[in-house]
């Protein structure tokens, strides 16, 4: 079973993600913000992580550079999940090494595809 | 609804659009033409048909036949089809048109423009591979009201996140506000025109690729088995027509043969093609 971390400082966002990265057969563990997802990355590098941009302690976009630089962290897929829907922020996302960007609000069916597009579900699943 | 009315619209569908309409998407027609009814200030659906069956208005005979059209579509919908144009049509027909460079698509379904500005963008991506051809990308649809989206090519954030690899989105598109509208030269490489399948398109000239996913499953046997007949027509011998993966000819027709290789993927039969070769010349 693929292993999704979710880090987000909100926990009704992380419990929506949760449903939904559940209801695509992956295992899930939450994190509420960038340093607590890496001592989770340190612990086990996931598979995929979705990852919001502005919380406390440290950010999303401080947790992708530290995460690629750390042994294993180039690893996972990294979906940025955020509400910064700028072409600005989706373009320093990129170069700090996000594989994909999702721009909140967002559903199951963006989720899916995002996932879908990156090799981690089978191209079969009918969306 | 009475029967007798259900009926009306039953075969008023099927006779201007092909569309089969059966007893179990009944519960389809409230929701659907009550936006037809509010628009033209019809105060019942028993009155929308009547009107239907007058022949008084071609509006409100199209916005009905619009309003029970299906128009879900998203970019690269379900990958698979995409992949085979990249992977396998492209390379191919880059071979087996070297001499003419040129290459002709036709979307037969294209909604609001995704699928045809998918297969843009892939174009477009492959160009260093293509200099000097000409590529024309002819998208269809029975809709004027989705075709005049799809020539906006401007799409919401819903829209542009549903199967759109994000690097695609920042290399091919525009931000408006809360819109993404998608550049101009990728726009110019389609032409939309209106088409209702069940009528004549040789006009449309032939066609080496032909996407034409999800819409013949709201045909009954009869009109499917017409419209690929006239599909195969539009293709050279070694053309290639990409179903929907549900999609299937079984029993429908011999014009085409599904390629066993590849899920969706049809070539016309050996007892057709050559016959029926459309000429290259005089189109458009």
């Amino acid at each position: 079973m693929m292993y999704c971390l979710i880090v987000d400082d909100s926990r009704t966002i992380r419990k929506v993600s949760r449903e939904i990265v559940e209801s695509l057969s992956f295992e899930v563990e939450e994190a509420e913000n960038g340093e607590a997802g890496l001592s989770r990355c340190r612990a086990r590098m996931p598979d995929v992580v979705l990852l919001d941009w502005n919380m406390p302690v440290m950010d999303g976009y401080s947790f992708l550079k530290e995460l690629r630089r750390s042994p294993g962290g180039g690893m996972p897929k990294v979906v940025f999940c955020t509400t910064e829907n700028d072409l600005d922020h989706i373009t320093r996302a990129l170069e700090a090494g996000a594989d994909e960007y999702v721009m909140k609000p967002f559903d199951k069916a963006i989720l899916a595809a995002k996932f879908q597009e990156l090799g981690l579900l089978s191209e079969s699943l009918s969306l | 609804m009475t029967e007798l009315e259900f009926e009306t619209l039953r075969v008023f569908l099927k006779a201007r659009s092909g569309l089969a309409l059966s007893p179990d998407k009944r519960y389809l027609v409230e929701s659907r033409l009550a936006s037809v009814c509010t628009r033209f200030k019809i105060e019942s659906l028993s009155r929308l048909i009547w009107e239907i069956k007058s022949g008084r208005s071609q509006a409100v005979e199209n916005a009905t036949i619009e309003a029970m059209t299906t128009n879900e579509t998203f970019f690269f919908r379900d990958k698979a089809p995409f992949d085979l144009f990249q992977d396998v049509l492209l390379p191919r027909f880059i071979k087996e048109r070297a001499a003419s460079r040129r290459l002709r698509i036709w979307c037969a379904a294209a909604s609001t423009g995704q699928e045809p500005y998918s297969l843009a963008m892939l174009l477009k991506e492959a160009s260093a591979r293509m200099p000097g051809w000409q590529i024309d990308i002819v998208a269809t649809d029975i809709s004027n009201e989705v075709l005049e989206k799809a020539r906006a090519g401007i799409y919401n954030q819903f829209e542009v996140q549903r199967g759109l690899p994000i690097r695609l989105l920042v290399k091919y598109f525009t931000q408006k506000g809360d819109q993404w509208q998608i550049a101009s030269d990728i726009r110019s490489m389609v032409d939309f025109r209106y088409l209702n399948l069940i009528e004549d398109f040789g006009r449309l000239g032939p066609f080496d690729i032909v996407y034409c996913r999800n819409v013949l499953i709201y045909f009954d046997t009869q009109t499917k088995a017409d419209v690929l007949r006239r599909i195969a027509q539009q293709m050279p011998p070694d053309g290639a027509l990409v179903l929907g993966a549900s999609e299937t000819i079984l029993g429908i027709t011999d014009a085409l043969t599904l390629d066993p290789s590849y899920r969706g993927l049809y070539g016309k039969s050996a007892s057709v093609s050559g016959a029926s070769r459309p000429a290259l010349v005089g189109i458009r």
